[in-house]
Order: structure tokens, then sequence, then C-alpha cells
């Protein structure tokens, strides 16, 4: 390893600009002429539009343009779409409601699109906004998760009961004969709360249109530019393909509500042109509250069989899944292919059926949020194994070690076939760093101050690095799911990266520049990363799913392979020796045997010059580019160790110690790893005891801002003890697993199992606030005034 | 934000000329309630007198068991006077927790008591503190000034330039968190003086901060923790919303209440 090499803890290049205020992010752009566009959403979670009256606002000052749904509608503008096919149990297409940008003749959630105001300034674009009448005919409105498909309130036409689809996955049978077998079931009902992403950066977008090359430009605040560019065109029919420009600069978090194509880029991309002015839209808190695609909100009963062994023989699992108003971009995929392929966990389940009912109810659309339905897997999985152990009276650790798998690959009964893993390596690991033998003094300790200690486990896996396209094609994906790269060489030996995938937080200029500087032999300030301008970048699928690493950098490990073997023709033309006889090694080039080299930049000049061979043998130049499509999800898992202490005066948690230790395979930047198991486990944490969003019986956004909506602090959460395993992951050429999503997954069910295990009893929901811990408290102390 | 006419006066009596010449005004002081309420478009005065200039409204003074604190004096100002650390410890702390190191930069103790917010700190320890509060006009009793949420005695356009506060034996202050917000879920203060003890509970009361008698009597007769064993506050006027509901709130009163005994006792 170098020090700027693979598995270096090399400080990140980015930093400085962001640490300074330098970074550029989609507001710090502004065009001449640049007008303000402003939104009229919607107060009601459900309501007929009977009239639009734009008149008065209008006539107001700085108003340029006010238009509504029809005026999309007669430009042909398309709606927005769901970009992966689902199919009920009975086959039948998924039920995908119309989602025009803005409202045609209904809205159906607090903060939909109803109208935009163009105007010279943001104030004038709100104040003409208030003027706008709008006529609504306001309708009952249906929130609840489980109760959707029973309403009488219908979200969309084409689909009377509320129900996207009824989907399912797993070996019915085998899995109902194993519960007929079973010597011990254990059940559980849980919600998965929903959440709101609160990305630090606010979604924006500036089109622009230029008529004398009749081309586009949007700056968008996106994890996957060419993804909208395509939507964009394609689906929506903005703009062609060729002449759309997509630009995602400095991005300031995603956390997946960044992967979506929004009603906001469309309407700013389709009035740059029709206002001939380039339009510019910043959303401002409560409207990333109300707007952005929210996470999870699951609402699931489960249950697992076991033998007289103490082993899992069957799992099964019904879930409800919201999906909010409309379909966003990958909604559907989220509960179905994300998530039940994941409950097998860590463990050897012969027998798995799960069962999916997503809902449309009137409230924000729910999509992808770090980790899309791999927390909620694991949730269900983790609560119910600990619920398991705890009935059957045994350690939860070690009937989850009984039930490991151990064999790879190994095939579950729910589509993933896992390549390589050692999870009791994992176990241990943690049980020594969390100290677990003395666990039961320190419990003693914290009883005799009168507080209530809990131990909790989380024994994770996620499928990350999405994804081989053929497989994703024929589970009903839209689009493949590869990467892919292109390394320019210039004549003085830097280099520039050109990569599909986008960093919103990542630190890719940093972990990537470090692959090239570990191939190539040179420093890391030789290395450019560019990447999120469709105008730069040839294509790229963007980031999201941990995918960066063990997608994104397989494709540039590719395109450098390819860097080398032409690098290695030009060597052999320079030294005058047989390509075959031409090694390269610590970034030179060398003839075998000899003491004859030439260093990398010395041969990029050669390439680039060429003047030592002819055109007919070689092409001069140094630029490869590489798709990569890989083989495999990868399976990062590991294992987490939440302990609590329950101050049951007043239900305050604190969690006093955490461990983790992940085998996220092959780290090329071990502090930048840390950094995402930290974030992750803080976001988990959040999910656990602070974060919740709360809608009430009207639709309303009780929590549509900071002050009740409670994200962590640093105050909320401990130092955390992290460590690593290591299994390389075979499916691709770097080893990597993938590492951004695992805290935000692992985290929940350790926290609820620590606060169970605290308690002495199963009844609490996320977010356990102080509020919850205090009544569940009450009961655990008094159970019979409980009942 | 709706667009506004912007006033910046440098004496008391230059801005209460000012609310006489023009009218729908707002004073700004640490702006921490009124200038998101602005931005958000939920308040669009037409005028706003900032009194950030005011250098007579600033300052903390102490005269025997009297400590008075000048309407624009920042919390940051409160926590860190020696006067305030000398003569009303439990004072200075209460400032110290109030928001985050930029709250209590601009935050003001007259902006606190003016807006009255339900979960706002200083009402408490005005309350506890049996505080006498200085407008431009006349002296209002802390009993009298806290008329329910974000209602006060101050009439229309009546400037407070100070609060004084009565130095207790002893006083202490403890605060539960909202979670979400770190507003007072629940905001206990007490203060036991020669002739009793004053109780004072922000956050929790459905009207407000309010003094919770029965438990001013209990700790009049026997300041400490266990004097409180079975005196409770009436759940029926407790506020309740989606982080605690009235029953929680009238539990965590008392176990506050409680606690700040403890705390008052141990600083003795």
């Amino acid at each position: 390893m170098t020090v700027t090499g693979i598995g270096a803890p090399v400080r990140r290049k980015e930093d400085q600009r962001f640490i300074t205020g330098q970074g550029r992010y989609v507001d710090d752009f502004n065009r001449p002429g640049q007008a303000y566009a402003y939104f009229l959403r919607s107060p009601h979670a459900h309501a007929a539009i009977r009239s639009i009256d734009t008149g008065p606002a209008k006539s107001m000052p700085g108003v340029i343009a006010v238009f509504t749904g029809d005026d999309l509608a007669a430009d042909k503008i398309g709606g927005l779409i769901c970009g992966w096919m689902i199919h009920s149990k009975d086959g039948s297409p998924m039920k995908a409601g119309p989602h025009p940008a803005l409202a045609q003749g209904k809205v159906r959630y607090v903060g939909d699109h109803v109208a935009v105001v163009i105007a010279e300034t943001l104030a004038q674009a709100k104040d003409a906004a208030e003027a706008i009448v709008v006529d609504y005919e306001v309708l009952p409105a249906v929130v609840d998760t489980a109760q959707a498909a029973k309403a009488s309130v219908q979200v969309h036409d084409v689909s009377p009961d509320n129900t996207v689809f009824n989907w399912h996955l797993g070996n019915k049978d085998e899995t109902e004969a194993a519960f007929a077998r079973a010597k011990h079931v254990t059940t559980i009902d849980l919600v998965n709360n929903r959440l709101v992403p609160n990305a630090i950066e606010p979604r924006a977008a500036l089109g622009e249109y230029d008529s004398g090359t009749d081309t586009y430009t949007l700056y968008t605040t996106s994890q996957n530019p060419h993804v909208a560019r395509l939507v964009l065109s394609a689906f929506i029919g903005v703009a062609p393909e060729h002449k759309l420009r997509v630009i995602a600069p400095d991005v300031g978090g995603g956390f997946g509500s960044k992967i979506f194509i929004y009603a906001e880029e469309t309407v700013c991309v389709w009035a740059a042109k029709k206002v001939k002015r380039p339009v510019k839209w910043t959303a401002d808190r409560s409207e990333a509250f109300l707007s952005d695609a929210h996470g999870r909100d699951h609402v699931t009963h489960a249950e697992m069989a076991t033998d007289e062994n103490g082993r899992i023989i069957g799992l099964r699992v019904h879930t409800i899944a919201n999906l909010g108003a409309y379909l966003s971009t990958f909604s559907s995929s989220v509960p179905t292919y994300l998530y039940a392929p994941l409950l097998s966990g860590q463990y050897d389940i012969p027998a798995i059926y799960c069962e999916v009912d997503a809902v449309y109810t009137n409230t924000a659309p729910v999509d992808a949020y770090r980790g899309a339905g791999r927390p909620e897997a694991t949730f269900v999985l983790e609560r119910l194994v600990e619920k398991t152990a705890r009935e059957l009276g045994q350690d939860p650790a070690e009937f989850r070690r009984r039930n490991y798998i151990t064999q790879f690959p190994h095939a579950t009964p729910v589509i993933m076939t896992y390549d390589t893993g050692d999870y009791a390596a994992s176990l241990d690991k943690a049980l020594e760093i969390a100290d677990y033998k003395n666990f039961p003094a320190r419990k003693q300790e914290s009883a005799r101050r009168g507080k209530l200690r809990g131990i909790g486990f989380s024994s994770y896996i996620e499928a990350c690095g999405i994804a081989p396209s053929q497989a994703v094609g024929s589970l009903g994906a839209g689009v493949g799911l590869w990467e892919s790269a292109e390394v320019r060489v210039n004549p003085t030996g830097s280099v520039e990266v050109l990569t599909g995938s986008h960093s919103h937080g990542q630190g890719h200029e940093t972990t990537f520049a470090q692959l090239v500087s570990d191939r190539l032999g040179i420093p890391i300030d030789q290395v450019s990363i560019v990447h999120g301008d469709t105008d730069k970048v040839q294509f790229g699928m963007g980031t999201y799913g941990s995918r960066s690493g063990a997608v994104g950098m397989s494709a540039i490990a590719k395109a450098l392979d390819k860097v080398i073997a032409k690098g290695k023709k030009v060597a052999a033309h320079v030294l005058e020796a047989s390509e075959g006889d031409i090694e390269f090694k610590d970034g030179r080039f060398g003839v075998a045997g000899t003491d004859r080299s030439l260093a990398f930049g010395e041969v990029a000049l050669q390439a680039y010059v060429a003047h030592k061979f002819s055109g007919q043998d070689l092409e001069p130049g140094l630029k490869e580019g590489a798709f990569y499509d890989p083989t495999n999800f990868t399976f990062p898992a590991g294992v987490h160790i939440c302990e609590v202490e329950i101050d049951p005066e007043t239900g305050v948690t604190r969690i006093e110690r955490w461990t983790a230790v992940d085998d996220f395979g092959v780290l090329i930047n071990p502090m930048i790893v840390e950094g995402q198991v930290h974030g992750g486990i803080a976001q988990g944490v959040g999910q656990a005891l602070l974060e919740g969003a709360v809608y009430d019986q009207s639709g309303q956004l009780v929590t549509a801002s900071f002050n009740d909506y409670c994200m962590p602090r640093a105050i909320d959460l401990p130092s955390f003890q992290i460590d690593m395993t290591v299994t390389p992951c075979p499916s691709n050429p770097l080893g990597i697993k993938g590492c951004g999503e695992a805290g935000a997954i692992a985290a929940p069910p350790a926290v609820i199992n620590a606060i169970t295990d605290a308690l002495g009893h199963e009844d609490i929901a996320m977010p356990a606030t102080p509020q919850a811990v205090w009544r569940a408290a009450q009961k655990a102390r008094m159970p019979m005034a409980a009942e | 934000m709706y667009a506004f006419e912007y006033h910046r006066p440098t004496s008391v009596s230059e801005a209460a000329k000012l609310v006489g010449q023009t009218e729908d005004v707002k004073f700004l002081a640490g702006g921490h309630t009124l200038l998101p309420t602005m931005k958000l478009r939920l308040a669009g005065p037409a005028h706003l007198i900032d009194l950030g200039q005011v250098a007579e409204l600033c300052g903390i003074e102490r005269s025997g068991d009297t400590l008075t604190i000048g309407a624009m004096t920042k919390h940051t100002e409160v926590a860190n006077s020696p006067e305030v650390r000398a003569a009303i410890p439990a004072l200075a702390e209460l400032a110290e927790l109030i928001g985050d190191p930029h709250v209590r930069n601009r935050g003001t103790i007259g902006g606190s008591i003016a807006n009255n917010d339900p979960s706002a700190d200083y009402p408490a320890a005005c309350l506890a503190l049996d505080a006498t509060i200085v407008t431009d006009r006349r002296t209002i009793a802390a009993d009298d000034f806290f008329q329910g949420i974000f209602t006060t005695a101050l009439d229309e356009g009546e400037i407070i330039t100070k609060v004084s506060f009565r130095a207790p034996a002893q006083g202490a202050y403890a605060k539960f968190r909202n979670p979400a917000s770190r507003y007072a879920l629940v905001g206990v203060f007490v203060a036991q003086y020669a002739d009793g003890v004053r109780v004072a509970v922000t956050g929790a009361g459905s009207n407000g901060v309010f003094r919770a008698t029965a438990m001013e009597e209990a700790l009049s007769r026997n300041f400490a923790p266990e004097a409180l064993d079975g005196v409770s506050v009436p759940e029926t006027e407790m506020n309740s919303d989606i982080h605690a509901d009235a029953a929680y709130r009238a539990h965590l009163v008392g176990v506050m209440a409680r606690r700040t005994v403890q705390a008052a006792a141990a600083r003795g």
C-alpha cells in the first residue's frame, strides 16, 4: 500500500473547498437574465380543482408568466414516471395513476404542485402565487397505511382499492409446511416509521434554453444526471436527449431523495423555453419536508418458525407499504425487490414467503431512502430473531450463530445467491469489543442507580452494488444498472477520469483518485475526477445503493487496464522491444530482464506525439473507456451491538455503547468508510429514537419543520467502536462490497432490541421517544396496572 | 418575507415616538420568533423597529437582593455575568440552557418575555423569582404580566426596558427538552424565599407559564424532594402534542420539580 493507494486513509481532496465555502451547488449558479420560479402548492391533502384563476397573479409586478397543468398538457409534456414495473400475484401490472408535473383536476397531497409563477424576483413570484385563485372542492383524505386499502376514499381512478399491487416472493407451499411442523412460532407486528430525508442542501433546479442552438441546460440536485436526462427526454418529452445537457454539480447530500425526477426540474426546463429566460427554483426547507420523496412507511406482520433444535425453518411476512399519492421514480422497487430478497439475512432459512401490498395514500410520495428496502427487511428479521431467541430462552448472540449461513455460495429462497462472508467472525469480534460477558454486571450497576440497561444485536446483511442489468431487467427495472468510465491520459501524464457515478458527499474525488494512483503509480494530485455533467461524461447510472465503489470503480479499473495495455504497446515501440516483453510496475513500463524503462508520463507523451510508431501500427493517444456490468449483487454484512440505559422516570434512552463490526470487502479508504458508518448509524439511530413523519387524519404534515421533526444530534450518539472483518467480494475486480448504507440498515433493530431488552417486553415502536419509552417502562414496572 | 419599513432608533424615547407615528408595528429584539415567522409569511408587519442600537436597554445591575437586567441584554451576557452568578446562579444557568450558542448570542431577555412563548425559559424565571417587569410606561409584577400563550399585560407599542428579580435563598431550574426543537417540554424553576417557596412551570401548561401552588405549599413546609410525593399538577391543565401528551407532561413536572429541589438543596 502506498500513501495514496488502495487502503490508505487519504484525507478527502474535496473537503478543502466544501469547508471553506468554495463548493458550487445548484443555487450558486446564476445565469444572465435569470428569473425565479415559485410553486403554488396544495394546502389540502385531497381536493378536486374546480377552477384556477391566474389572471390577477399575471398582472402583478415582476410577473413573467403563470403556468398550470393545462399549459404543460397543451405542450404535450408527459407526466412523471415510475421506472420499475411490478406485477401482482395474479400477473396484472401495477396500477400507476397519472402523475402530472402540475396538477390536472385534482391534488393528492399537501405540497402537490398546483401552478408555477415565474417572476423577476422570488419575492414577486411568491406575492403573485398568493393572488392565484384556486377553487378547491376539498375531499376526505386517506393517510393511514394499514387502512388505505379498506378506505372509502379513492386516491386514483385506476386503483379503486388504493392498491398499487399485491406482490409476493418466495416459496409459499414450503413455508406453509415449515410452519406446520414447527416446534415454536414467534410472531411480531411492526411499523417501520416514515422518514423525511433532509439532505442539508434542499433540492434546486435551474433551466436554461439557447434558442440559437435549440438546446437546453438543466442544473439540478441529482444523484444521477444521465438518468434524469433520459427520463426528461424519452418519457416526459421536455427536450430531445441530445439537445438536453444535465449538470449535477456539487450536491449536498441525497440519501436517495435526489435519485428521482421531480416536477420542479421538469417545469424549470420547459418554462425556460416558454419565457425565453433561465428559470431557477430552490426549495426552502418547508418545501423539502412536504415534497421530497419520503422513506420507509411499512406496516408488517411477520412470523418465524423454529424446530426443536432452535433452528429457523421458516419465515412468513406480510407487509403493507405506503407509496404515497403518486409512484415516484423507483418507488415500486423499494418494498419489493430491494426488500423481500433480504429477508433471509445472515441465516440459513430454507423456506421464506413474503407478501407485499403497496398502497396509495394522500401523503407525499415514498421512495428510496438510505438503505431502501433493506433497512425495512433487516428491521423485520432482526426484531423477529431477537424475539424468537428470547421466547426460546436462548442467548441472542448464540441463537444467531446457530442459524448463520456458513457455506458459500449460498442460494436463499428469495432470489439472492450470497457469494462470500464470515458472519461468525464478525460476531466474535463484536462480542469481544462490546465486552458482552460483563454486560450483566453493567446492568446490575445501572439497576442500583434506578436505571434500566439493555443490549441489542443486529446481524444485518444487505445487497449492494446494484446490479447485474440482466437480473434487474428480468425483475422489472426499466434501465440497466452497469456503470461507465473513461480514463483520459493527458500528454503530460496527468489523468482525468470521467465517471457515471455521482458524488454528493461520498468522497469520490479522493477514493477514485486513489484507485488511479494505485494502478498507474502516479500521485493523486495528478488525477482529476469528472462527474455530474452529461456533456462531459458519456453515460452513467449514478450513485445510490452503495454502487459507486463496486460498480463505478470497477468500470474505472477496467478502463485503467485498457490504458495500461495501450501503454505497453506504446512503450514497446519506444523501447524497441516486443509488446510481450513489456511489464508495467510501480508506474514504469519496462522491458523484462533489462534496466530499460519509461515512466508512465513519458509513455503518455510518446502516445500523443506519436513519433515512434506509425499510424498503421498503432493509434495515437491514450484514452480508454469501459462499461462494467456486475455479475452479482455484493453482500456487505456485519454485527452491530447497541447498549442503552433508560431513565424510567423520564423515559430518556441514552446509548451508552455502540459496537460495529462490518465486512465491506476490500476498503479503498478506511477513513471515508468509517465516516460512512458513523453517518449511517446516526441516521439509523435517528429512525429508532427520534425521527418520524406524522400526518394528521386530514393529511396535514404535522412534522413539517425541525421544530417537530427530530434529527439526530451529536449529543444523541456515543463514540462508536468500529472494526472490520474482510472477505473480499469475488464478483468484482476490486473485491469491494460497499458501505454507504450499512449503518442505517443495521442500527434501528439494534436500538430497539436493546430497549426491549431493558424494558423486559417487546411493546415499543419507532421512534422510541422519551414519552413512548416512559409509557412502556410504566407497563414493564406495573404489569397488573397496565392490564 | 413581505416588504417592511425598517427603523433603528437609538433611545427608548425615539422608539416610543416611532410607535406613535406608525401603525402595524413590531419591535425586533433577538428576532428568533419574529424573523422566522416573517420569513414564512405568517407575519408581515409594515414597520419593524429594531431595538438593537438602544444602549440604555442593555446591562446588568445588582442592588442588595435585587438584580436588574436590561431588556436587550443577551442570554450569553446573563449566563456569563458575575453579578448574576453571585446573586441568582440558577438564572445564569437557565440562560446558559437556552437554545444554542447562536441563539444565546442574539436572543434577549426582553424579547423572550414579551413574546411569552409557552415553552420559553425566562417566563418561568420571572414567575419563580417574583420579578418586576419595567416598561417605558409602568412597572408590572410578573404574576400579572403573563396572561396565557403569547399573551402579556403589555399594551400595543409598550416597550419592556428592564426586568428586576428578587434573589432567593436557594433556587434552581431544570428543563426537559423537546427532543426536536430543544425548547422546554417541561421547565421548572424553584426559588426559596424567607416568606415561602415559589415554583414556576413552563412548557407544560395549556395556558402557558404558571405557578404550581400545591408544590409551593408543600415545599414551603419542607424544602426537600420527598415533600413533593403525592403532589402533582392537574393533567387537565397540561398541553398535549405529538411529543408529549398531558399525562406525560404532568408526570415530568413532578420529576423535574423534585430534581430542581434536589439541585437547589445541593447548591446550599
